[in-house]
């Protein structure tokens, strides 16, 4: 039997069995003395059945399904800001049954007294009173927020949503590190991690009994509508400070899961009190806004005037009890890390209960014997910024040579209150997958409790982030490193239970989606005439680029002149290829034009400008029409290191296959609303100039069509229905009469004017002038009067002027008509302080 | 003293604005030492919503929303005000200024105000060490509260220049000591700083002055101007007024509006206008005295001097 004797492939072994983690910290799945913990005994025989294969093939999917879904991370821990793709480990975080079952009334306790001390302090502050906190660690908390004291949320409820991460010491006890009270985020990556994982390890996920994450939402969602009392059908929206957000990704994702309309400060407007959003419709009322802007920035008015993302009266909305604003706006204040410190004593006090998990050792330097303790201590302990609003990374004592810390003892001394000193904790580790091996890596776990209609409950499951190195002390996202699925098992067989389950409950009842803010629509409007630009360019490009690569014929050559001066006359190439150049010079000047980002009007400038406009609306499109347009950007190749045309024009043929697609995707996956409507008119315009400039561009340079019309046919794709047509080589009348009058023929100036006539007539009407409607009508008698055969005719007998005319009106109509709609429909005037 | 006093705010805007929300601190306060007899308050358009409450520092505060397109917004805020002249206590005879910094002030939460609330960084208002450096030398060890708080406002009246060219609201203090120059805010707000630096808790005054025609001139009508100082706790008396711009402690011509940590706690007029284009902005101050009989009239020390802008 040779086959036992050969030792298996390393290659083959998961690494689970040998899996060694230190014996000086915990670690989740496996203890001290190297033995499997009884649950995940089952789980890493799964692993060990993958086999190194098994999990590498796996994770490939994984990153597949992350690209494809878009998940990004905003970083701007260098300064510059970069989308980074989010990192998902391959073996998730195994909790038991019964661990969590200790974990979670513990978690809701916390939420508990926290909500407790806001009450308290937006209000009477008898704690001060009664000298349970220190009047200075609100009076220097920047998250205390003065404007907000005294506003009620309905039922005292300040925290909707409650983040706490977690890590355990070398004894096996959870201990708290810190809490997000402000605007947490993570719930909506925690969700992503599970759909994902789920996918790739979906036998492993369905044998290990793991709670669905559904039923959080749910109660989440009838804790947010039990908020409005005085409605039935609560308007939710969830804010959002824009694409630029670190945590952007999770914002659109959340909002489409919720089915609740994603609103940016512009999109809403307080009136006598009341918050509406702006929609193409007028006003529509909101109830509930659920905030992902931090709270100072939320109303220029009455907190921080230089916010341009939040909502003048927002405050005083939210003070006269019509708004209900999820976490309150100055729920901030209780993430101070200082609170720590006070919190066993509050529990007490408050509860007249222990703490269930206790938290991390923490010496606030505001009181003078927390001070000198953490003076005497500095070399053993974390010195981390007292309050939010700090953004210095925290400092390691034991890292720290003698001047430094003396250093840092000077800061504190001045400042005292502005720091604290907590216990350095051994985080536990968690076997993570490198790609090659499992190696044990520190692990914090970030938990959440919301809001239900009568209580609190939590997330049964978690995101997990592990060290971007197996010795680096700090977990943060920010500084890469990765994320884990948190599988919170089950002693029994799970129920299934989706959202969209519980979306035919009766009890749900918030209006649907309907409600679109005007500046979604008018993203719309835009990505409409982007996309539709990248596509002209790229065809136009793509005519000149042919003829590069081709055989060198005589007509060729007179064509590839003829093209380059269109492209001289349409600004899209410099004056000087107007004379004669090179092969080799204009396949490099193209090849520019294709992938250099900064060169405006570019294709891949154009790539970017259409992906920021999608990221702009990402939680309004389909799932297959974001794969599109995602992979518009990610499937783009780099610039080839060689200049043939050849390698050039081959990722220009790609991409108009993805255009098409979106076009497809557009036809006949979106529903016929307002933002399909505005697409669609944006792409219309945009066509409609597009092709005015082009056909001007070439009369000019070939007036009597004897060189340039097998390309102008080529770039609007009509050469074959033109020839089908006329059975003829082209001449310039029936060409013009093809190209703009036969509105038979999608690419043509006609079809263009039929659909906008058809899309501006179910505009919503707002108010009574409608000067697009006329001008409108105006250009759509002008081109139905026009006979572009007898125009055409005419040119040649010098009467071009009349024709280009006719043309540059057409142009200038075009632009004047998307100006209109812009004013009509979107113009959001800024709003200043004064 | 009895005064009449109106601020009026004038917005004109180029094209109409659809919306503009405003918040006001205009009433004067009520205290031990100053009496509101009258006020009232007039906005044009006619607001959607006005609504008057106590804000955190127990100011009185206005919400203002007009939401008819309006080419021009006015607030006028007119009221009757008696002051009673403040006995501030003999400045050699307060407390040393460190017993102030080492005692009570972060946890005492006093009846008529939290000290607490006044001792750390706001908007406006950054310790650094160049400000407690300048501020120290005001305070030499052991030297008693109030003495040190008037020579830092000698020491401000006299290195500082009036110039209300030089800086404007969101001129960091920094910037305001390395030029020398500023206007009344500035000066609270340095002052502010600079006993913040130490340790110790001061507020932002926001109201007006009286001021004194030069001799033989008549009083123009309109031409006073917001004001502003600072406030300094002392233990066993409470908080005390100084005015840096005029090297004074305030007497009966220093009429009260609000106070809080600095400017952005009580502006006077704060707003958020949707539309309207580039505004233009006058404001119109008219401080008048009454005169009873008998008149009994303080000293007056310095006269501000005469173009002053918007504020002195």
């Amino acid at each position: 039997m040779p086959l036992a004797t050969e030792p298996r492939p390393a290659l083959m072994d998961s690494g689970f069995a040998s899996y060694g983690p230190s014996a000086d910290v915990f670690d989740e799945a496996k203890d001290g003395s190297g033995l499997v913990r009884p649950h995940w005994e089952e789980f890493g025989q799964a692993i060990e059945r993958l086999g190194a294969q098994g999990l590498a093939e796996r994770r490939e999917n994984a990153w597949q399904l992350l690209r494809e879904h878009g998940v990004t991370f905003n970083v701007y821990a260098d300064g510059r800001s970069a989308e980074r793709t989010w990192e998902l480990d391959m073996l998730p975080l195994l909790i038991s049954a019964r661990e969590w079952a200790q974990l979670e009334p513990g978690l809701i306790q916390r939420t508990r007294l926290l909500n407790l001390v806001l009450a308290d302090l937006y209000g009477p502050q008898r704690l001060l009173a009664e000298g349970l906190l220190p009047p200075a660690l609100l009076h220097a908390n920047p998250g205390f927020l003065r404007a907000c004291h005294g506003v009620r949320p309905p039922h005292d409820r300040f925290l909707s949503l409650h983040a706490v991460d977690l890590t355990r010491a070398p004894d096996g006890q959870w201990w708290v590190l810190a809490d997000r009270t402000q605007a947490p985020s993570g719930v909506g990556y925690a969700l992503e991690n599970r759909t994902i994982l789920s996918r790739v390890l979906a036998d492993e996920f369905r044998e290990s009994n793991v709670q669905r994450l559904a039923s959080f939402f749910i109660a989440s969602k009838a804790g947010l509508r039990a908020m409005a009392p005085w409605t039935n059908s609560p308007q939710v929206v969830l804010m959002t400070p824009g694409p630029l957000s670190e945590t952007y990704f999770e914002h659109a994702y959340l909002a489409r899961h919720l089915g609740y309309p994603l609103v940016e400060g512009g999109d809403l407007t307080v009136r006598d009190r009341r918050v509406f959003m702006k929609t193409l419709e007028g006003l529509q009322p909101v109830d509930i806004i659920i905030r992902r802007v931090d709270d100072v920035f939320c109303d220029p008015l009455e907190l921080r005037a230089d916010s341009f993302l939040g909502v003048p009266g927002l405050v005083e909305a939210a003070r006269a009890g019509h708004v209900v604003i999820s976490n309150a706006l100055g729920s901030g204040a209780v993430e101070a890390p200082a609170l720590l410190a006070f919190l066993p004593a509050l529990a007490r006090h408050l509860l007249g209960e222990e703490l269930r998990i206790p938290n991390v050792a923490t010496w606030w330097c505001g009181q003078p014997h927390e001070r000198a303790y953490a003076l005497a201590n500095l070399h053993s302990l974390v010195i981390k910024h007292g309050f939010v609003g700090g953004s210095a990374d925290p400092l390691f004592g034991a890292a720290l040579a003698g001047a430094d810390l003396a250093e840092v003892a000077a800061r504190i001394r001045a400042e005292p209150h502005m720091f604290l000193g907590q216990e350095r904790v051994a985080l536990s580790t968690a076997p993570v997958w490198t790609g090659d091996h499992l190696e044990p890596r520190p692990l914090i776990l970030r938990c959440f409790v919301c809001a239900t209609s009568d209580g609190y409950a939590v997330m049964p499951g978690g995101l997990t982030r592990v060290s971007a190195a197996p010795d680096s002390p700090v977990v943060s996202s920010k500084y890469g490193g990765g994320s884990k699925d948190t599988w919170v098992l089950s002693d029994g067989p799970v129920e299934e239970l989706t959202l969209t389950a519980g979306a035919a409950l009766p009890e749900r009842l918030e209006r649907s989606n309907a409600q679109v803010p005007s500046r979604v629509i008018e993203t719309f409007f835009w990505l409409g005439r982007y996309a539709e630009r990248l596509e002209s360019t790229t065809r136009l490009l793509r005519t000149a680029l042919a003829r590069l690569a081709g055989e060198g014929t005589a007509i060729e050559e007179a064509e590839l002149v003829a093209i380059t001066r269109t492209l001289v006359g349409l600004q899209s190439l410099p004056e000087k290829f107007w004379k004669r150049a090179s092969h080799r010079e204009i396949t490099a000047e193209l090849r520019d034009l294709v992938f250099n980002a900064e060169r405006a009007g570019g294709v891949r400038a154009l790539i970017r400008r259409v992906s920021y406009l999608t990221a702009g609306v990402r939680d309004r499109l389909s799932g297959d029409t974001w794969r599109i347009l995602n992979h518009l950007q990610t499937e783009f190749p780099a610039a080839p290191g060689h200049s043939t045309a050849g390698a050039v024009v081959s990722p220009l043929h790609r991409l108009i296959f993805q255009l098409a697609a979106l076009t497809g995707m557009e036809m006949e996956n979106m529903t016929r609303g307002q933002a399909w409507r505005f697409l669609e008119i944006g792409r219309r315009i945009e066509r409609a100039s597009n092709l005015l400039a082009t056909i001007r561009a070439v009369l000019a340079v070939d007036p009597d069509g004897a060189v340039a019309l097998t390309p102008l046919l080529e770039y609007t794709d009509s050469t074959m229905s033109y020839r089908r047509r006329y059975f003829a080589r082209p001449e310039l009348p029936t060409t013009l009469d093809f190209l703009l009058a036969q509105d038979s023929n999608p690419r043509a100036l006609a079809f263009q004017f039929k659909s906008l006539r058809r899309h501006l007539g179910d505009l919503p009407a707002l108010g009574e002038a409608h000067p697009e409607q006329w001008h409108f009508a105006e250009m759509d008698a002008l081109l139905a009067g026009s006979d572009f055969q007898r125009l055409a005719m005419a040119a040649r007998e010098s009467e071009g002027r009349r024709l280009d005319d006719l043309l540059q009106e057409l142009l200038a109509g075009c632009r004047l008509l998307s100006d209109q709609l812009t004013a009509h429909y979107f113009t959001h005037v800024l709003a200043q302080a004064s | 003293m009895l005064y009449a006093l109106s601020h009026h705010t004038v917005y004109q805007y180029p094209s109409p604005a659809s919306v503009s929300h405003h918040l006001v601190h205009l009433r004067p306060r009520e205290s031990a030492r100053q009496h509101l007899l009258e006020f009232a308050l007039e906005v044009d358009p006619a607001p959607a919503a006005a609504v008057e409450r106590t804000d955190y520092f127990g100011n009185a505060t206005s919400f203002i929303a007009v939401e008819v397109p309006h080419r021009g917004l006015s607030i006028t805020a007119r009221s009757r005000v008696r002051v009673i002249a403040p006995i501030w206590p003999d400045p050699g005879a307060t407390p040393a200024w460190e017993m102030a910094r080492d005692g009570d002030s972060s946890t005492a939460l006093a009846s008529d105000g939290r000290p607490g609330e006044f001792l750390f960084d706001s908007q406006h208002v950054v310790s650094q060490p160049a400000l407690a450096d300048y501020a120290a030398e005001s305070f030499r060890p052991g030297c008693p509260l109030l003495e040190g708080v008037v020579d830092l406002n000698g020491r401000i009246f006299r290195d500082f220049t009036f110039d209300p060219r030089a800086t404007t609201i969101s001129t960091p203090v920094a910037e305001v000591f390395k030029k020398r120059r500023g206007v009344c805010q500035d000066f609270a707000h340095l002052g502010i700083s600079c006993l913040r630096s130490l340790g110790l808790a001061a507020r932002y005054v926001s109201g007006y002055l009286e001021t004194v025609p030069p001799p033989g001139k008549r009083r123009l009508v309109g031409a006073d101007a917001s004001h502003a100082w600072f406030s300094v706790w002392c233990p066993g008396h409470g908080w005390i007024d100084a005015d840096p711009t005029n090297n004074l402690l305030p007497a009966e011509r220093h009429i009260t509006v609000a106070w809080g940590r600095d400017y952005s706690d009580v502006s006077p007029v704060r707003g958020v206008v949707v539309g309207g284009g580039e505004h233009r902005l006058k404001v119109g101050v008219d401080v008048a005295r009454i005169e009873e009989p008998p008149a009994a009239i303080a000293a007056t020390q310095v006269a501000p001097s005469a173009d002053s802008g918007n504020y002195f």
